[in-house]
């Protein structure tokens, strides 16, 4: 199966590539830019796993659950 | 007393922790490869700098999961003294061995350069003692005194929940905080726009200490200061008090 997970950070902390992508943005003639957010996403194909366990790698390894959330969809 | 200078890697700054145990204290220190099971013979284990496993994912989230941090989660739960500097500072806290993460400084800039850190806790294990420098002057250990020490790095950042910093706050656990020459706390003084400064902190029981200047860069007049004796000969001397050994004599640099 294919897992893919996202990892963003947290709302409540600082990205500080996501503001320097948003100021290039802005002078790129885009002022309208609110802001922007820059994350990781990663595709997974792995047998043998479930969900729970998937999880758990998450919040573990692919994840840092003080500074990103994760969100995680799992394809047969 | 045995100390340890931990390799993943990667690691880069494993050399000149070891040279400061070797030559500056004289002591018993072994590189350990982190493969290692096991460090339960060594009394002080030192994670140096570097960039583990090329900083993949996040910095020091996979060395986390070397075999040898096991061991060292154990030996620091029994109370044993683990020092953290830069990267290896970013391995204890993906380890959840001291809390809070460090991200991309503010400018996305690498910093290398000399700045000033306030001593803010001056009874812990590693910052309690007084050193004599090359040139005869003391360097005494009391809070505000201001450390000279080079910083090298792109994710400096300090981060952590409001709950985590009140807790760092409230029970001393801010050994070190970025300052001015003056020992100003302030943005300006800042490098990497980390929370309230922080440049160093310890767990709750004080004996796992992660920073992310370079004392071990700071321990010869050559390379411009020796404030980073200041750290090393306090956590020295509380290794050998621990082990009751002879305190440590300082070789002078001629």
């Amino acid at each position: 199966m294919k897992a893919k997970v996202t990892v963003m950070p947290k709302k409540s902390v600082l990205d500080p590539q996501g503001v320097a992508v948003r100021d290039a943005m802005r002078h790129h003639g885009l002022p309208g830019v609110g802001s922007v957010r820059i994350g990781k996403f990663m595709e997974i194909e792995i047998d043998g796993a479930n969900e729970a366990q998937l999880h758990e790698i998450c919040r573990d390894l692919l994840s840092n659950p003080v500074i990103e959330d994760y969100d995680l969809k799992v394809e047969a | 007393m045995k100390a340890a200078v931990i390799r993943f890697p990667g690691s880069n700054c494993d050399q000149d922790c070891y040279h400061v145990l070797k030559e500056t204290y004289a002591l018993d220190v072994e590189y350990v490869w982190h493969k290692e099971a096991s460090v339960e013979q060594f009394d002080l284990i030192v994670l140096p700098g570097g960039f583990s496993y090329g900083d993949y994912l996040r910095c020091g989230a996979i060395a986390r999961y070397s075999p040898v941090m096991r061991s060292v989660a154990t030996e620091a739960e029994r109370g044993k003294l683990v020092l953290g500097i830069c990267n290896g500072f970013q391995i204890l806290c993906e380890a959840r061995l001291l809390p809070g993460a460090l991200i991309r400084n503010n400018s996305l800039h690498f910093v290398c350069e000399h700045i000033h850190a306030r001593l803010e806790n001056m009874e812990t294990p590693y910052t309690h003692t007084e050193v004599t420098k090359a040139d005869g002057k003391l360097l005494t250990a009391r809070t505000g005194l201001l450390l000279k020490l080079p910083i090298a790095h792109g994710e400096g950042n300090y981060r952590a929940d409001d709950e985590t910093l009140r807790d760092l706050n409230r029970n001393n656990q801010i050994i070190l905080r970025y300052s001015d020459e003056r020992g100003a706390i302030s943005g300006e003084a800042n490098p990497n726009g980390s929370a309230e400064n922080i440049a160093g902190i310890t767990n709750r029981a004080g004996n796992i200490f992660g920073l992310m200047p370079h004392p071990e860069r700071a321990c010869d007049p050559l390379l411009g200061s020796e404030d980073g004796k200041l750290i090393f000969q306090s956590v020295v001397e509380t290794a050998m008090k621990k082990t009751k050994t002879a305190a440590p004599t300082t070789k002078r640099v001629t």
